[in-house]
């Protein structure tokens, strides 16, 4: 993998192996050692408006204008980064506007994905706000000719000590005669002093989201604007074989059909290829793609069959496989026990689904490209469409639009370079509309696995010594052809942090070659790590005859730090700083602790009736959550209500947590219930939600009780760590209900037979 | 020609008359408050009101519609203040919001024919409608919200959006 691979760019890590390449990642991500100059909001006018360079920009009229350079899918960045800066500027709220940043380099890292938008703005972001509200109140003073200590900067005016006031908007000459100081001397307001932060404030788009004027990527209305819907080869590395564009023409309103080439190498996030049918209208092009009575060629992956393929993984499983962490001797204490559990544990491929396709227009013109999409992550759109037409990414211009759910699918921007490949060819704007089949047959799915978990328990059931062993088919795959094993970047999501207390762990890892695109979805493989663990404490639980949150307590022991790197291990710690953000039982504890008291853990259940319990750390983030559920005699599954206690540290908007919690715990439902998304003859055997089901609110519990866990620890991630917990508190809330226990998902009709 | 009328404006159709309405609203009358989910009426996303009851209009041809009165959520209200939409905003029920019209839709249908639905009758309603974010717990509530608002007619406080206020 070189450096200039799309990888690079977008994808936290998996980069140690570049070390030049992961370094600039990582300077991007502070903004490398220039947050004064990033800081230096008003000291660069540009041209006629009293316009920040970067992230604000107060105007003549009092209007602060603050960029928002993530996506906004659901999570309220928008909100929350102009919750950070105009409570640390000391703006009025009703006078700030959110501008959403197109994609650009000068912003640093745009990809929204991982948690960590706040994470990693979050206190730029505020020393921004502050820059503004320091020039403020020295440039009044300034103006009044008195002490800058005289001068108290709120809402949008300066007040002197003798009641003489100033507003901002008048002070804006003034204030670019003033330099802010150096990051490290600023003075940042003091918690107590936030107005807007860390409190639950509506946010900034639900007016317009509840009488339909958000613009989504396909709401964009470019009036010359012809529609494209592209049938791509069933099978990954396929080729079109024949086709009848004749018949495809014959439709009224299609103009042109126009093969898309197949893609080069790994798959990175190039086009599939296919064929696109260019049409007037969206209905024209739907028709005419029915009628192109297309065959292809299969290609290498032709033979991906899933049930094949989850024999294949739990054989490897079951085998000794590469070492990633080792303390004690695990294997010799398990070799002797008299009382072994051992399990094995299978989640199939998903698809994130979101509730919007992919969808982007763009417009090619000889010197650049214009694209509006629905992206994750604008800079991959500019590399990934530069690399498809030929042209310097710089010539890219991407607006980013609402996106309708994300979940990890659009930060791979094969559908922005399918658009302005086909504006290329045809020279007017063109919208390409990813249909449901198409996102559900033609995605980067999340990676199918399978997980062998023995454990020696002494007497009392304590943990003497534990073994792991993971398969999963690496995203790597995608971005290098011959990536089999998973990287550790996947593995440091919820199986190389195992917090569980033993003297004797071995965990290692095994191969899975894909046969389909790999990528992320929402909290990656936290999903399938967390479910085999959180399980198997709790068949552990069991067999030990204990209550199962006291259990669960117990084998993660006393509250203390944990550094995996003693153990042989490589950890990266989703990119925190061990010394800010360790792996701290004791919050692990907590939240435990505090979910169980929530839902009254130990109170009599009616038969039928159970409560489960599971706890994981991910995103630098501690969630435990009990959910309720009855099964009734019939094996039907109800979900009755579910309980969330999460500690993300610091957090900007109350109640985006608690939505994002819930929201996150119900998508966790969708490993449970779904039936996955499998293969055969390389094929996707799912098209749309009658088959690849999702949660409907027939499924979802009508409460998810959430307590956001009061801390001024820093800010960890949100939109994630809230699933991966999800899944195996369901199933262990099962085992309590009717004593079925659910090894392999989905659930089916385990619970019938 | 195929004659009806969207948001209380007449229209005249005269092209494919197996075109959904979906597509018709969204392409030839840029109203794109109806979304497009599956094409095949299994997420709610496109959900109008044909006569009043919520439809999934990207099954439903243009043909269909002959003489009928449709409304988008662009139609629903005057000023985005049907008793269900200011439930949404007290509620702060969406997440990305891509869904939401049509559940909006959806939920005004149901009150419009049964404001005082059960639970029970609530989740029947509802479950049509899909959405990814899962903001189900709060459109529960939010429709709980709007029924109490509709069904008590008079005399009820609004919830003022510009509070910062906070969902239990």
């Amino acid at each position: 993998m070189s450096e200039n691979t799309y990888f690079d760019m977008n994808r936290r890590s998996f980069l140690k192996s570049t070390a030049a390449a992961g370094a600039l990642v990582l300077g991007t991500y502070f903004m490398g050692g220039a947050p004064r100059a990033m800081a230096g909001v008003l000291a660069k006018p540009a041209e006629n408006a009293k316009r920040a360079n970067l992230f604000i920009a107060l105007r003549p009229d009092g209007m602060v204008e603050v960029t928002c350079h993530r996506s906004e899918m659901g999570q309220q960045i928008r909100t929350a980064i102009a919750q950070i800066v105009a409570d640390e500027m000391e703006a009025a709220w009703d006078k700030v506007i959110v501008i959403q940043g197109k994609g650009d380099p000068k912003y640093g890292d745009q990809n929204t994905d991982g948690s960590r938008s706040i994470r990693f703005n979050m206190q730029r972001l505020r020393e921004m706000g502050a820059s503004v509200r320091y020039m403020m109140q020295h440039a009044a003073a300034k103006r009044l000719g008195v002490e800058p200590s005289t001068c108290v900067a709120e809402q949008h005016v300066v007040t002197h000590t003798s009641g003489k006031t100033l507003a901002y908007k008048d002070l804006i000459d003034d204030a670019l005669t003033i330099t802010p100081p150096e990051a490290d001397k600023l003075k940042l307001k003091e918690r107590k002093e936030w107005r807007y932060i860390n409190t639950g404030m509506a946010h900034i788009d639900l007016q317009d989201i509840v009488t339909g004027k958000a613009t989504f990527a396909a709401d964009v209305r470019e009036p010359k604007a012809l529609v494209a819907i592209i049938e791509r080869p069933p099978v990954v590395g396929g080729k079109v074989k024949s086709f009848n564009a004749d018949k495809a023409k014959a439709v009224n309103g299609v103009v042109d059909v126009i093969e898309i080439p197949a893609p080069k190498g790994a798959p990175q996030f190039q086009p599939k290829g296919g064929l696109a049918i260019i049409a007037n209208n969206t209905w024209a092009a739907w028709q005419g793609r029915k009628a192109l009575d297309v065959t292809w060629d299969d290609g290498a992956n032709g033979d991906y069959n899933s049930a094949n393929f989850k024999e294949q993984l739990l054989n490897t499983v079951n085998a000794p496989q590469a070492l990633v962490r080792e303390k004690g001797d695990a294997l010799s204490v398990l070799e002797k026990a008299s009382d072994k559990l051992v399990a094995d544990y299978y989640v199939p491929h998903l698809a994130q689904a979101p509730m919007e396709p992919p969808c982007a227009t763009a417009m090619y013109y000889k010197d650049r490209v214009d694209v509006w999409a629905a992206t994750q992550n604008p800079q991959a759109d500019m590399e990934t469409v530069g690399a498809m037409v030929g042209m310097d990414k710089e010539k890219i211009n991407v607006h980013v639009t609402m996106l309708g759910g994300a979940f990890g699918r659009k930060s791979k921007p094969d559908f922005s370079a399918e658009a302005a490949y086909l504006s290329m060819k045809t020279g007017k704007p063109i919208r390409v509309q990813w249909t449901r089949e198409d996102d559900i047959q033609h995605g980067f799915y999340h990676a199918v696995s399978a997980q062998h978990v023995e454990a020696a328990l002494d007497e009392n059931g304590k943990i003497d010594a534990y073994l792991h062993r993971t398969a999963f088919s690496p995203i790597a795959s995608t971005f290098q052809e011959g990536a089999n094993a998973p990287f550790s970047f996947e593995l440091d999501l919820g199986f190389t942090d195992n917090p569980i207390l033993t003297p004797n762990m071995k965990l290692e890892r095994g191969e899975a070659p894909a046969k389909a695109r790999i990528g992320w979805m929402r909290s990656v493989s936290n999903i399938f790590h967390a479910f085999a663990v959180q399980s198997f404490i709790n068949e552990a639980a069991h067999k030990a005859g204990k209550d199962a949150k006291d259990y669960l307590l117990e084998v993660i022991g006393p509250d203390r730090i944990i550094d995996v790197t003693d153990q042989k291990a490589e950890y990266q710690n989703y990119w925190g700083d061990k010394s800010v953000y360790p792996l701290d039982t004791g919050r692990l504890r907590n939240v435990i602790e505090k979910v169980s008291d929530m839902a009254g853990w130990g109170r009599e259940m009616p038969k039928g009736r159970g409560l489960g319990i599971a706890a994981h750390r991910s995103f630098l983030t501690y969630v435990a959550t009990v959910v309720e559920v009855e099964v009734s005699d019939a094996g039907d599954l109800s979900v009755i209500k579910s309980w969330v206690a999460i500690d993300a540290g610091t957090v900007v908007n109350t109640d985006t947590v608690k939505n994002q919690t819930q929201g996150g715990s119900v998508y966790g439902i969708t490993t449970a219930i779904s039936d996955g998304i499998t293969f055969d003859k390389g094929r996707v055997q799912q098209s749309n939600f009658h088959n690849y089901r999702v949660p409907r609110m027939s499924d979802s519990p009508l409460e998810v009780e959430v307590e956001v866990i009061e801390s001024d620890a820093p800010p960890a991630g949100v939109g994630e760590p809230a699933t991966p917990v999800y899944a195996p508190a369901l199933c262990n809330a099962i085992f309590a209900a009717c004593g079925k226990r659910i090894r392999q998902l989905p659930i089916g009709n385990q619970l019938k037979a | 020609m195929i004659t009806f009328t969207v948001n209380g404006n007449k229209h005249e159709f005269s092209g494919d008359p197996s075109t959904p309405v979906l597509w018709y609203l969204r392409d030839e009358l840029n109203l794109t408050g109806p979304k497009f989910g599956c094409g095949m009426a299994q997420c709610g996303a496109c959900t109008v009101h044909i006569d009043g009851m919520a439809q999934r209009s990207c099954v439903l041809p243009v043909s269909a519609v002959q003489g009928r009165k449709i409304t988008t959520i662009e139609g629903l209200s005057e000023n985005g203040d049907h008793p269900v939409q200011k439930a949404w905003v007290e509620h702060k029920v969406p997440q990305c919001g891509f869904c939401q019209c049509g559940q909006i839709m959806q939920a005004a249908s149901l009150l419009s024919t049964n404001p005082t639905p059960s639970d029970e009758e609530i989740v029947q309603n509802m479950s049509g409608n899909i959405c990814r974010c899962g903001t189900y717990p709060r459109i529960h509530k939010a429709i709980k919200s709007a029924s109490k608002s509709i069904s008590s007619n008079a005399g009820v406080s609004y919830f003022d959006p510009t509070q910062a206020g906070e969902e239990a």
